[in-house]
């Protein structure tokens, strides 16, 4: 089906075009590092406190991150206006949003694995008995975090002050997220462990509504 | 270029308006060309030029009328798809330029994307820089990258804005040989140029823009050169 | 222009008639007393504000839809009056839950999704202020209008089913619920009246917006001269 193929032939280009200049990766690996540290500076936790703070500090440095790492999305594109060859090439601009999500949910996840010996070695919070369900939760959440922040991204890169703009725009939007991944991230993590199926579900569902949504309403996004 | 039987497509505008909050960069604007000819846009800058052809490239969605590709195959094979070349080269920098034509070739279902990108790069000339980031490249060679872009999926209509722009006498030369050869192949060419030039030479046909609208049109019986003369930037 | 003033004269007064009621015809209320009676007015304000957000969502849709300039202006009319009722509600809430429950705030689950309801809304209004064509800024902003109300439902039963732990006062109570009849009936009145002057305040504001528009293109097409 020509989506799916557009999809593939673009998730290799932006998987290659990163993959080559590692640009956004070692920032946004940088940029948790330090905000997680800065945030056991400002608050100092003792260990039982971690394990009740930490994930919630996790996952709210993620979003930070993540609100950043969104910025060159569709940026980028505006350097050689790529993005009219592409709409000119696709049969479908669903694929350009397409590939670019699952680009984006793929290296939030790759960063967010990447901090997690950092985050149980800083936090004393023991990762690996857990860590299957923890990576679902990851996943859950970076994808709903990567399909609402690259329609929002399409939104700034057309406005001013994009930069300020497009954590202004992400962050009230991803509340749920937020809530529901650091609550669950916390009962996973607590000394007897439990795995709350309800989020799960729950963020399933929140990535469910948003990607139908960008479905329905992607190519308007893309206009001129 | 290389010779291919393209199915003849011919564009057709009909009353196309395109505003912007208010202002109208296209009015009324209706237009038949035909299957095979060489057409030529002038007119100052600000005319609807560029309007026009993005509008005719799909970029653009006209706020009012109708666009449509007489004698196009079907709304999905790709030889509907007009061809753009704009001032950009709307490829990717940092990929090569083989990796860029390659890209295109499959996102437009083109058989045997490496050996058409490979055609292509020896006719613009750019074979022994395929593996050569495209920033690497000079003004003449983008050209030559954008127009290799524009032809990979043989694209029966081809959209040209201001193709002289940058360009030494040499690469024009081999541009007005390149746009010959894309012609005589059989694809209907639409360009939007200042003045007369080797380029312009080879219109059959030529229309000024002004304010949006069409003002003189060689169908109509103003001469080539009349209109080419006034269409200066 | 008469209709406009007839209705305006006639909201007012009914806001009038409703604070009497609230001050003067309803009974005191056994356990908190006095300050009770601004629940009236916040309550109402507060389903106000939800209607007309409502509305914007519509209009967001049929502006995409339709892409009519009329919509985009019902929007953001629809975004700033809405905006000033929750607003309102925001502020109301915490005047009411002091003196009954001795704190300013809490993070409940209707307190906390109208919090981000204005910060969405705040959002909306920003980004149309960063984007000058007024096409590509009506198109863009009934995106992320649409996409903002999707979400509210979202962040309501997320904090409802997960930040609920603590025993937390419902601020704004069982509307209705277990009301004494007099007191059901001023509410309902109270909620018919904000309706009416939110109302009123979106014809003005839409008014504006429609001559604002005009002026504008005035402008430009003077500039293109």
């Amino acid at each position: 089906m020509s989506l799916l193929s557009n999809t593939a032939t673009l998730l290799g280009k932006e998987l290659r075009t990163e993959f080559r200049s590692r640009e956004l990766l070692t920032t946004t690996v940088v940029f948790i590092l330090v905000v997680l540290i800065l945030f056991s500076f400002a608050i100092s936790p003792t260990t039982e406190e971690s394990r009740e703070f930490g994930p919630g500090l996790l996952w709210l440095a993620i979003l930070f991150a993540a609100s950043l790492m969104l910025q060159p999305c569709f940026l980028r594109e505006q350097a050689n206006d790529t993005l009219s060859s592409l709409r000119l090439a696709v049969s479908d601009p669903f694929a350009i949003f397409l590939a670019k999500l699952i680009a984006n949910t793929f290296f939030l996840l790759l960063t967010e694995t990447l901090m997690l010996p950092f985050f149980a070695a800083f936090y004393n919070i023991p990762v690996l008995p857990q860590v299957h369900y923890l990576l679902l939760v990851l996943f859950l959440g970076s994808l709903g975090v990567s399909i609402v922040g690259t329609a929002l991204s399409a939104i700034s890169a057309q406005a001013r002050m994009r930069e300020l703009l497009l954590p202004l725009l992400l962050l009230p939007l991803l509340t749920p997220v937020l809530v529901v991944s650091a609550t669950v991230s916390v009962s996973l993590l607590d000394r007897e462990p439990v795995v709350q199926w309800k989020g799960v579900g729950f963020l399933a569902i929140f990535d469910f509504i948003f990607l139908t949504a960008l479905w329905l309403f992607g190519e308007y996004l893309l206009e001129e | 270029m290389t010779s291919l039987t393209l199915p003849p497509t011919g564009l057709r505008f009909e009353n196309i308006d395109k505003r912007y909050g208010g202002l109208f960069a296209l009015r009324r604007v209706s237009l038949e060309i035909s299957p095979g000819e060489c057409v030529v846009l002038t007119g100052r800058n600000g005319s609807g030029k560029t309007t026009l052809l993005r509008v005719a490239a799909r970029i653009v969605r006209p706020t009012a009328g109708k666009l449509s590709f007489p004698g196009a195959s079907t709304e999905t094979d790709a030889n509907g798809r007009p061809g753009y070349v704009a001032h950009t080269t709307m490829v990717y920098d940092e990929l090569t330029a083989e990796e860029n034509l390659v890209l295109f070739a499959r996102l437009q279902n083109v058989p045997e994307p490496a050996a058409r990108s490979e055609e292509l790069l020896r006719e613009v000339g750019l074979y022994d820089r395929r593996s050569s980031p495209v920033r690497t490249f000079s003004r003449g060679m983008r050209q030559r990258i954008a127009i290799a872009r524009a032809l990979i999926h043989r694209p029966s209509v081809l959209l040209f804005d201001e193709p002289a722009t940058g360009l030494d006498p040499l690469g024009i030369s081999w541009l007005a040989k390149s746009l010959g050869e894309v012609h005589r192949a059989g694809c209907t060419v639409v360009m939007s140029l200042h003045g007369e030039s080797e380029i312009s030479a080879l219109a059959t046909r030529a229309v000024r823009l002004d304010g949006g609208s069409v003002v003189a049109d060689t169908n109509s019986g103003a001469s080539l050169h009349s209109i080419l003369a006034f269409g200066g930037g | 222009m008469g209709k406009r003033i007839v209705f305006g004269v006639a909201a007012v007064l009914l806001v009038v008639a409703a604070a009497y009621a609230n001050f003067f015809i309803a009974p005191t209320e056994r356990t908190m007393g006095l300050i009770q009676r601004i629940f009236y007015f916040h309550a109402a304000t507060a389903w106000a504000g939800e209607t007309t957000l409502f509305v914007c969502f519509v209009a967001n849709l049929l502006y995409i839809w339709k892409r009519s300039p009329k919509y985009d202006w019902l929007g953001v009319t629809c975004a700033e009056v809405g905006l000033v009722c929750i607003t309102v509600v925001l502020i109301t809430g915490p005047i009411w839950a002091h003196p009954v429950w001795g704190i300013w705030w809490t993070w409940d689950a209707r307190l906390t999704s109208t919090f981000v309801l204005w910060l969405l809304y705040v959002s909306y209004l920003l980004l149309r202020s960063l984007i000058e064509e007024p096409d590509r800024r009506a198109l863009l902003s009934a995106l992320f209008g649409v996409f903002a109300f999707l979400d509210v439902p979202l962040v309501f039963f997320s904090i409802r089913w997960w930040r609920t732990q603590h025993p937390a006062p419902v601020i704004m109570g069982g509307s209705g619920s277990g009301l004494d009849p007099t007191m059901s009936k001023i509410f309902f009145f109270n909620v018919l009246v904000m309706h009416v002057f939110a109302a009123f305040l979106i014809v003005e504001r839409y008014v504006l917006e429609k001559m604002k528009h005009d002026v504008d293109l005035l402008q430009r097409e003077a500039e293109a001269q």
